[in-house]
């Protein structure tokens, strides 16, 4: 095949990309490498128009073992446990072939934790769809939802929380983010840096297939209307191989032969080796015809291309093949020594005895093209001004009843419930509260891991959008009792390449940067997504953050679920009534202009280190931040999961009691307290300088608005529950 | 009293059945699929998972396993062996007990807490067992029992049925039933009663923090008839 600009052009690279590949070389690539430069330089691999800003993050902290830049983070929780996570995105496929997609990403987060040498012991997601009208919602739903349980049930780690949203703008691009968490010893962490020379290079796992050629150069593209056609290069998941993948690894890990590993994920071989080496500022020797086909008469391209699934590299000691061997044998899996490591810094290719690629190991990362992409600040929306005598024609309750009932709030429960959650019988909060926990195995400790996106926000105003969502995912941790520890991002937008998307990139960015810091909430590992366009409309600006946290003693922890009549509920944080961009706004008054609501760092980190040291004193019965749908939604849910109703007093202020009710503001948090601990309760609260509000008393079943029941629990149930399970027979 | 717990590839419950045997008093052993030869044990566990991915019908890899003659030759000697969920599907598909497991009746995978109601304690399972109604876990794709008329006809003369789907108060009725199988069908023995295939995992409910308790009961029961 002749290698021309459009043969690069073909391959997703720019002109001045391959006339750079062509200076670079000092001749023109061949088509194994070009195809090794396309799957190196793309957006996926090389990060070329995020890399300026996200060098900027703040990555750092005390607790932080491995910031951003290897396979995962890892986070120091005590003794000698660490926790290695980290979320990635498998949009572009999961649109196309729903099912697969979404396995594969699953099963692609999956490997990224245990080639560290981790355990899995929990996996989120976070799902976007578009408008639930859209005739294509209800399939990639289905489908989504399938595989990401075909393949987390299959290998045996519960799913123990996620978030499932529904906006318009996803209609031609959803987003998968898939996150998982894994426990290792941290003395005990295995790396992808290779070191010294002459090492064996060892393939293991599947077989190398066809399939997945050019995945990460396609998640790289944006859609058009022959999308369909991309089908062949979604991957195919095998659960069962990862499962003894998994095993087999973690077996050979036991001993320390291994000097690096690397799973092969995005661009397959190539970046796994091109990775290895250019960490370890090392050359790679590979024989491809050693490679494990699965099919007749693969040519190097499509070798070094395939992303066919559950393969992995590893670079070991001399002389330990053998006993290496044993294990992957007796796990039926393949095993094969493909190459070594050289002094060169070069990446060299055999195939047939012929050489086929021979590449500086450095042109391709390094040297990988970087954009400075233009962006501007966006300005704040103007507040609305809401016509307040126009709420008068409007009931309490039937703006919450619409509210409960509508796709972004009501219960997920169809979903999650596909989805093992109490698999290796650790899970100690299940899906559906404020962040999903399981037990540190035979320890006493807990770990609280949450998703979270606030599309909305962050579409109407990036920086501020940036920080509630680093707020969100902490006021989440807090509010099952866990201290936050760190995040981890998965930065999903539309195409770099215009003004605006590329804006709200960076601004969102900077606001989540600037939150992290304030918080000491550092980020450790993420991944980017760009060019989420179909047909030049772009999705609304969405990181997802996944945070996690530390249960000390997991009996401390605390959960949403309303306890015991007569009970008091207290609103922690200062409720101002900001109805711009909230679900009321939207739902009710049709209403989607003007600001979020503002964020106050200073507010957020004192309210919430200050309910952190009221659950740890054991003077809290149950928790839930506000989030969504403000207070009524917040005590809704509180009243649904314990069974009970609740009697809210008469409201304080000049409020209007919509904007009370309703009102988005952030840094708050609905939390239930007995009538001994109430004293004390407000003293740490008033000597915090936290702002709260006595709400109301717990019933055994009303709701009670100004004297009068408005609704019971088992209606509030009913309408929470009927939602997605309708719309999904 | 010592156990075995057979670790099948793709066996995912096999830990968590570990760590269940041993809380209770089991001096349990893992024994690895492609072994001939069973450690000297009183009850042989099957866990869940997906042996072999589960890629052909449920359990029918497992059953043509090296290790599962040897549990065969166990459990007709009169042997304890007990198969969880996919160890359930294994017990089926060796034909130690009757019937199928199909997919779920609405085709989906369902992990939820379930009741299940005990109707046979003659035997070293259930009897002596502090409560009749237990709350359990299910976690599966392929649980719905399924046999023909006359099969069901025998499962019920010997007294077969090991636990049925109900509610909270013990109602047996489709309205409880989340799977789609047949009279309710949770778990099954053998005539003799030495075999138990249930789908519900007690191994997941074996304290309060976790989905709830009643699981210790059924092991404290187990480990004391044992005695």
């Amino acid at each position: 095949m002749i290698v021309d600009e459009k043969a690069a052009i073909d391959h997703g690279l720019k002109k001045v990309e391959f006339k750079k590949i062509c200076d670079l070389l000092k001749r023109i690539p061949n088509i194994t490498e070009l195809g090794i430069f396309s799957a190196m330089w793309n957006e996926h691999c090389s990060y070329k128009s995020s890399r300026l800003h996200l060098k900027k993050l703040h990555t750092e902290g005390k607790k932080v073992i491995q910031g951003p830049g290897e396979n995962a983070g890892i986070i120091d929780i005590g003794d000698e446990d660490a926790i290695v996570f980290k979320i990635e995105s498998h949009n572009h496929p999961s649109f196309i072939e729903p099912y697969q997609g979404a396995a594969t990403g699953v099963g692609g987060i999956l490997r990224d934790i245990f080639t560290m040498g981790a355990r899995p012991i929990a996996n989120l997601n976070s799902l976007h769809f578009g408008s639930p009208q859209n005739k294509k919602t209800k399939n990639l739903l289905r489908g989504v939802v399938s595989g990401i349980g075909g393949y987390g049930n299959c290998i045996g780690v519960p799913t123990i929380g996620g978030q499932t949203c529904f906006d318009e703008s996803y209609n031609g691009n959803i987003l998968v983010n898939a996150m998982t968490l894994g426990l290792v010893n941290k003395n005990k962490i295995f790396y992808s840096k290779a070191a010294g020379t002459g090492k064996p290079v060892i393939y293991v796992g599947s077989k190398t297939g066809r399939d997945g050629i050019h995945g990460a150069s396609m998640a790289s593209a944006i859609f058009d209307d022959k999308i369909e056609e991309k089908k062949p290069t979604v991957q195919v998941g095998d659960p069962f191989t990862e499962k003894l993948l998994l095993e087999a690894c973690l077996e050979l890990m036991a001993d320390k032969s291994i000097i690096s590993i690397q799973d092969m994920g995005a661009a397959g071989l190539t970046s796994s080796s091109v990775e290895m080496a250019s960490k370890g500022n090392l050359g790679i020797e590979l024989d491809l015809n050693k490679v494990p086909c699965r099919e007749e008469k693969m040519t190097p391209y499509e070798i070094m291309l395939s992303e066919s699934q559950e393969r992995m590299l590893i670079i070991l000691e001399n002389g330990q093949e053998e006993k290496a061997k044993k294990i992957f044998d007796k796990w039926n899996l393949d095993f094969a020594v493909i190459g070594k490591t050289t002094n060169s810094k070069k990446i060299e290719i055999y195939f047939d005895k012929k050489r086929v690629a021979d590449i500086p190991i450095d042109f391709l990362s390094e040297n990988a093209p970087l954009y400075d992409r233009k962006w501007k600040i966006s300005k704040l929306p103007q507040k609305l001004k809401f016509n307040k005598e126009s709420f008068k024609s409007l009931k309490i309750v039937d703006c919450l009843k619409k509210i409960l009932e509508s796709p972004n709030i009501c219960n997920k429960k169809w979903i999650w419930e596909q989805y093992d959650h109490t698999v290796m019988a650790d899970t100690i909060q299940k899906p559906g509260g404020d962040a999903g926990v399981v037990r540190v195995h035979k320890t006493n400790k807990a770990v609280a891991a949450t998703v979270d996106s606030s599309a909305s926000y962050c579409y109407s105003h990036p920086l501020s959008g940036g920080k509630q969502v680093v707020c969100e995912s902490w006021r989440n941790l807090i509010s099952v009792g866990a201290e936050p520890i760190a995040i981890t991002n998965c930065l999903n937008f539309g195409n770099p390449e215009k003004e605006k998307n590329m804006s709200e990139f960076v601004e969102c960015v900077q606001g989540i940067n600037e939150a992290c810091k304030f918080l000491h909430f550092p980020i450790v590992s993420g991944n980017v997504s760009f060019y989420n366009e179909t047909k030049n409309t772009g999705i609304k600006p969405t990181p997802t953050i996944g945070g996690v946290g530390l249960i000390k003693d997991y009996k401390n922890m605390v959960t949403m679920d309303f306890k015991k009549k007569d009970n008091f509920v207290v609103v922690l944080g200062k409720t101002e009534g900001h109805l711009d961009q909230s679900i009321f706004a939207k739902d009710i008054l049709g209403e989607k202009k003007g600001p979020p609501p503002e964020i106050n760092l200073f507010n957020e980190k004192n309210i919430g280190k200050t309910l952190l040291q009221l659950i740890n004193n054991k003077l809290i019965e149950s928790a839930h931040d506000i989030s969504l749908g403000g207070i009524i939604v917040a005590i809704s849910k509180m009243c649904i999961k314990g069974n009970k109703g609740i009697k809210i007093g008469k409201f304080k202020g000049l409020i209007n009691k919509f904007e009370y009710l309703f009102g988005e503001d952030q840094g708050r948090y609905i939390v239930e307290v007995n009538k001994d601990s109430l004293k004390k309760v407000t003293e740490i609260l008033n000597k915090n300088s936290v702002h709260y509000d006595e709400l109301g008393i717990l019933t055994e079943k009303d709701i009670i608005i100004d004297e009068r029941p408005i609704l019971s629990v088992e209606e509030l149930k009913k309408l929470y529950n009927s939602w997605l399970k309708k719309y999904m027979i | 009293m010592k156990s075995s717990v057979i670790i099948f590839p793709g066996s995912n419950c096999d830990r968590d059945m570990d760590v269940a045997l041993n809380k209770y008093g089991f001096k349990n052993k893992m024994v690895w699929h492609n072994d001939a030869e069973l450690p000297k044990s009183d009850l042989i566990v099957l866990p869940g998972g997906f042996s072999y991915g589960d890629y052909l019908r449920c359990g029918s890899i497992a059953a043509q396993s090296k290790i599962i003659k040897s549990v065969i030759n166990f459990a007709n000697s009169g042997g304890l062996v007990i198969g969880i969920c996919n160890g359930f599907q294994i017990l089926i598909e060796t034909k130690l007990l009757p019937g199928a497991l199909l997919r779920n009746k609405y085709l989906k995978f369902i992990c939820k807490n379930v009741f299940v109601k005990i109707n046979n304690f003659e035997n070293k399972y259930f009897k002596n067992i502090k409560k009749n109604i237990l709350e359990l876990h299910i976690a599966h794709n392929d649980g719905n029992y399924f046999c023909s008329d006359n099969e069901l006809k025998s499962i019920k003369d010997n007294n077969q049925i090991a636990i049925n789907y109900c509610n909270k108060n013990g109602q047996i009725s489709e309205e409880f039933n989340p799977n789609g199988s047949i009279n309710n069908i949770a778990g099954l023995f053998n005539k003799n009663k030495n075999i138990l295939g249930i789908m519900p995992h007690p191994e997941r409910m074996i304290d309060s923090f976790l989905s709830g308790k009643d699981g210790s009961i059924f092991f404290e029961n187990l480990i004391n008839n044992l005695k």
